[in-house]
């Protein structure tokens, strides 16, 4: 019996497989990729990267600025994005929500709000409120409404209401039991998804910069209509150490946050 | 005679659903006592133990603590009473997350101000007095490790010990070994047992385990579709007896 499904199965994997690469070769023809053109971009490619070096900086100090203000840009998206998620949120979690209707309603916004890129929102606020920093900044924020009050919201309806229960069978008080009880249990859950968060929102506002005139995106996309590859590579550089060392940085805040609620709770 | 503590007169649970729960359960426990209920699923066990510290609230009679109806209780005087009776749940429902001694700790709600407890502001009194009780269910090694690092006889005796924490007149158990394998069953009900003589602590306790309640219970009360139809000492519980309990 169990040999006859093995059979099966492998049968299966089989034809799968076979399926799988016969697309593939069929795709490769139809999209003309194996064509001179595709051969030549290696030429083409070998030119630039030739050009790359040595990378340089023409204004190092400005471009030290743009990295500086696509960093403030990120905190300062990520930080309302973090706020209005946790107020949407409360609406959203169907064990909060004062109507299943209302909850229904800001999930449903809360994907649309999602399935709409972040290059977009910030094409849409650059025609609403100008350019500058600001309309990165709501761009980036709305973005992470999306993401976050759908997070938040289910963290929030896994509450365990059993052990609420437990918490106020021994007389503690209503705003008690959130803090001794909601809190812990959410808190983890909370923090770990707002630093990844962050994370998305340095890279985001690093490729932001090529609609919203500033940033380190801008310098990226002035360089490349230059034609100056040696500098496209030097600011390149710069956004990869900017991603390295916030990466480095969230990473050590993950580490507290799990070192300060064990000690929180000593 | 030992005096009462506890005295129910005709209680009533009508779910919002019409299910009857409980249909009039009239009982008195005395101090010290060790009472556990034992009936079907489904007979009311949980809904009764749960409506005498009004984690569900009665649809009728009375519930007499110290001369008073605590059914009249509202926020205040509910909170007050709440800390007098310990509760210890068969899933034993800690905060996973926060420590062992945090747990604990929360028994000390109930006697802190609004602020100071929600913060977790708890007094150096109240941190030794929970080692304190850590170290009577064994467990003081292990105050420190997250909740949910232990296994789950231990974790039930995080339960006791933050039931204990309250200083409670009367410890309401449901169910508590019903997760658990023999051998942690025993050492859990040992615990408690002994916890109950030495303090003497009124325990109700709900137990599937008819064994278990002959061998720990002074008294067992059989509940059957929302009445008593049993109330006696263990030697009393014939096979018979045993038997219509738990036929419906
Ligand atoms: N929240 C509720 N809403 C409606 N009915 C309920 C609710 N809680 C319990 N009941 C019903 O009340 C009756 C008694 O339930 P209860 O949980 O007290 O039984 P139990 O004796 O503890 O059973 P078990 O041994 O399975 O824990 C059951 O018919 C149950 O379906
Ligand atoms: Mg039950």
């Amino acid at each position: 019996m169990s040999e006859m499904k093995q059979e099966k199965n492998r049968t299966t994997k089989n034809l799968i497989i076979t399926v799988a690469a016969v697309f593939f070769f069929f795709s490769l023809f139809q999209l003309d990729v194996i064509s001179e053109t595709f051969l030549a971009s290696f030429d083409g490619l070998l030119g630039i990267t030739s050009t790359m070096f040595p990378p340089t900086l023409d204004e190092p100090i400005d471009i030290f600025g743009a990295a500086v203000e696509s960093l403030q840009v990120a905190i300062m998206g990520t930080v309302f994005g973090i706020l209005f998620s946790i107020l949407l949120a409360a609406f959203a979690a169907r064990n909060l929500a004062p109507h299943w209707s209302i909850s229904y309603a800001v999930k449903t916004f809360a994907a649309f709000v999602r399935a709409v890129p972040a290059l977009i929102w910030a094409l849409l606020f650059i025609v609403a409120v100008g350019l500058g920093p600001t309309p990165r900044i709501l761009a980036l924020a709305v973005n992470s409404i999306g993401m976050l009050v759908k997070i938040y919201a289910e963290s929030i309806e896994e509450i365990d209401e059993s052990v609420l229960d437990a918490v106020k069978a021994t007389g503690a008080s209503k705003f008690q039991v959130i803090m001794q009880g909601v809190v812990p249990m959410l808190l983890s859950t909370f923090i770990s998804w707002s630093v990844f968060r962050f994370d998305i929102n340095i890279r985001y506002a690093a490729v932001l910069g090529v609609v919203g005139a500033g940033g380190i995106g801008w310098e990226l996309v002035r360089a490349s209509r230059m034609l100056a590859y040696d500098q496209m590579l030097a600011i390149t550089l710069v956004i990869f150490g900017m991603i390295l060392a916030v990466e480095m940085l969230t990473r050590f805040m993950k580490d507290r946050v799990i070192q300060v609620n064990a000690k929180a709770s000593s | 005679m030992a005096e009462t503590v506890l005295e129910l007169r005709d209680v009533k649970k009508v779910f919002s659903d019409g299910t009857e729960a409980l249909k009039g359960i009239t009982s008195t426990v005395k101090k010290g006592e060790l009472v556990s209920i034992i009936g079907s699923s489904g007979a009311g066990k949980s809904t009764l133990l749960r409506s005498i510290n009004r984690l569900n609230d009665p649809t009728g009679g009375e519930i007499l603590f110290q001369g008073k109806n605590i059914l009249s209780f509202k926020r205040r005087d509910l909170r007050q009473y709440r800390r007098h009776m310990g509760m210890i749940f068969q899933g034993y429902n800690l905060v996973k997350r926060s420590s062992v001694i945090q747990n604990v700790l929360h028994g000390r709600l109930g006697y802190m101000n609004t602020l100071s407890g929600g913060f977790g502001h708890f007094s150096k009194e109240d941190s030794f007095y929970a080692l304190e009780v850590l170290s009577r269910v064994g467990l003081k090694d292990q105050a420190f490790k997250r909740a949910d690092e232990l296994s789950g006889g231990q974790q039930q005796r995080v339960g006791i010990a933050r039931a204990i924490a309250q200083n409670p007149d009367i410890l309401l158990a449901d169910e508590p070994i019903a997760s658990l394998d023999p051998n942690s069953s025993w050492n859990v009900m040992n615990y408690l047992k002994q916890i109950s003589k030495e303090d003497e602590i009124t325990t109700i306790v709900n137990l599937h385990q008819v064994d278990f309640a002959r061998e720990f219970a002074d008294r067992i009360i059989g509940v059957k579709a929302g009445e008593i139809v049993f109330d006696g000492p263990p030697a009393h519980l014939t096979e018979r007896k045993t038997q219509m309990i738990y036929t419906t």
